[in-house]
């Protein structure tokens, strides 16, 4: 098995919704893979599934060649889950949880210049003895990466982890997530935006209500459809357009005018 | 690394560790409440009952009021360890990163179990020395009390467990342990002997299993006890079984954890 994550003919049904129906797919070793979709499109159930923290009612996911349920401990160690959400147990500080998670994942002493390492590179150096409870959005974020990192996983998760993060810092974790790239790790990426996934993915997947609408390169992907669109707010809400434009226009109510343009 | 159940021990100790370095974090409220709690009722039971009340002849009240409290301590805290922890932990989500490490159900049943069985040992314990300023105890058998306070402590960190899968909420877990846990605890025969019961509530009191672990851990302080103490030791013997099994089975499940 020479890739990365596998996902064969996944289906997962909650109580009223049926969140995956049959997706299938794989991510090669090495690749910076984009996973896209609108909310509720199953990003996240997919992911939960990969990590081992939901169980698939049908079909089978394997981390690099380990399936995620009958070798969980191989898959578990290859894979890296940066969640969305900013948990944190307010019991410890930034270096008590990162111990603790490194420990979690059987490593022990030979573990602490990587986590030192790791510390520095996110900029946590100076708040490693402070309660994760008294950082800020922005750290939070950053310790949630250095735990998925800590025990040096093959392929990393990050589950939009620039919705709403200030422009420093998402340009930080773009060159952080480009880096561990280019160290070897593969790299997977959910996003809603879809500048972010054009800026950082080799490949993208587009899933929409839990099935699999698009996989391809980015470029392929791309030039499928061959338009931008330009959407203009206006204060005016009956501006005169100039007669070359109105071939272009697609969409028009009171404030918004949008354009269709070829690229 | 195999995904065998025993295979990742140093996960299994940190785990045990957090467990553990959680509640001394907090031992005012954790170690010491609980001791001081157990110490007011004896001081209150000793003043008033002292004088009137003998259970078992040749022995006062507040030496067999003694063993009944310790473990009622042990019962409480080992079970306020696990399933506070846990409860916790799921609602504010942190548990996910215990549940991304490579920890099998039986290390994460362990862990718990274990942090759950020390809290409540050194809480018995705390309130057993503290105990011996107001009484003088016998020992009538040291290897019983140890199996008995273990065992206890493992039923109820076990059954820990379980209350904080079932519950959602920090409210439905409350509602188990304050109309279940300590119903169960109070009407043990800690505070008396089920010989002195209506012949109705002396049979309820044999279907809870702390009077088992209560009568039990009392033969082994003081020689005396309402039922036989290898019957006691069976029954303890058989829910830390039970409970044990039937903790496993959710872990592994990964009943409403990974739903």
């Amino acid at each position: 098995m020479n890739s990365a994550v596998t996902i064969n003919n996944l289906h997962k049904r909650y109580a009223s919704v049926h969140a995956l129906q049959g997706v299938d797919f794989t991510i090669a070793r090495g690749e910076f893979f984009g996973l896209l979709g609108p909310n509720g499109a199953g990003k996240s159930t997919l992911i939960n599934i990969m990590a081992g923290l939901t169980r698939a009612d049908a079909g089978h996911v394997s981390i690099q060649g380990h399936d995620v349920i009958r070798h969980y401990r191989e898959a578990r160690d290859a894979l890296g889950v940066v969640p969305q959400e900013l948990l944190y147990d307010p019991f410890f500080s930034v270096r008590d949880v990162l111990r603790l998670q490194s420990g979690y994942f059987g490593r022990g002493r030979e573990n602490a210049a990587w986590m030192d390492e790791l510390l520095a590179t996110l900029s946590l150096s100076n708040k490693a003895d402070t309660s994760i409870h008294a950082l800020s959005g922005g750290m939070k974020r950053r310790v949630l990466i250095a735990l998925a990192l800590v025990h040096k996983p093959q392929v990393l998760v990050l589950d939009e982890p620039t919705a709403g993060v200030d422009t420093e810092l998402r340009r930080m974790l773009w060159e952080f997530t480009r880096r561990l790239h280019r160290e070897g790790v593969t790299v997977v990426l959910t996003t809603h935006y879809l500048a972010e996934a054009e800026a950082l993915c080799d490949r993208i997947a587009i899933l929409d209500h839990g099935r699999l609408a698009a996989l391809d390169s980015k470029t392929a992907l791309l030039q499928r459809y061959p338009y931008r669109m330009l959407c203009l707010s206006v204060n005016d809400p009956a501006p005169a357009l100039p007669e070359a434009l109105l071939p272009l226009l697609v969409m028009r109510d009171e404030l918004q005018i949008k354009f269709r343009l070829h690229k | 690394m195999t995904s065998h159940p025993f295979s990742n021990p140093r996960g299994m100790f940190t785990l045990f560790w957090k467990e553990v370095w959680r509640f001394l974090k907090v031992t005012v409220q954790t170690l010491l409440t609980p001791i001081m709690i157990s110490l007011l009722y004896l001081l209150i039971f000793k003043q008033v009952l002292e004088e009137h009340v003998e259970v078992y002849s040749g022995i006062s009240y507040t030496a067999f009021l003694v063993p009944g409290l310790v473990m009622m301590a042990v019962i409480q805290n080992a079970y306020a360890n696990t399933s506070s922890s846990l409860i916790q932990s799921k609602v504010n989500g942190s548990l996910v990163f215990v549940l991304l490490a490579p920890i099998s159900s039986l290390e994460f049943y362990l862990a718990y179990v274990g942090a759950a069985m020390l809290r409540g040992l050194l809480v018995g314990a705390g309130v057993y020395l503290a105990a011996l300023g107001f009484t003088d105890l016998p020992i009538t058998h040291i290897g019983g009390m140890i199996a008995f306070a273990l065992l206890a402590s493992l039923v109820l960190g076990a059954l820990g467990i379980i209350t904080a899968i079932l519950a959602d909420t920090y409210e439905q877990l409350s509602a188990l342990q304050n109309f279940i846990i300590l119903p169960l605890s109070f009407l043990s025969g800690v505070f008396y002997s089920i010989h002195d019961l209506p012949p109705l509530w002396h049979d309820i009191s044999r279907l809870n299993p702390f009077f088992y672990m209560i009568d039990g851990f009392r033969y082994s302080v003081l020689g005396v006890s309402d039922v036989a103490p290898a019957l006691s030791l069976g029954i303890t013997f058989g829910f830390a079984a039970l409970l044990s099994a039937a903790c496993l089975f959710l872990l592994k499940k990964g009943y409403k954890i990974r739903a």
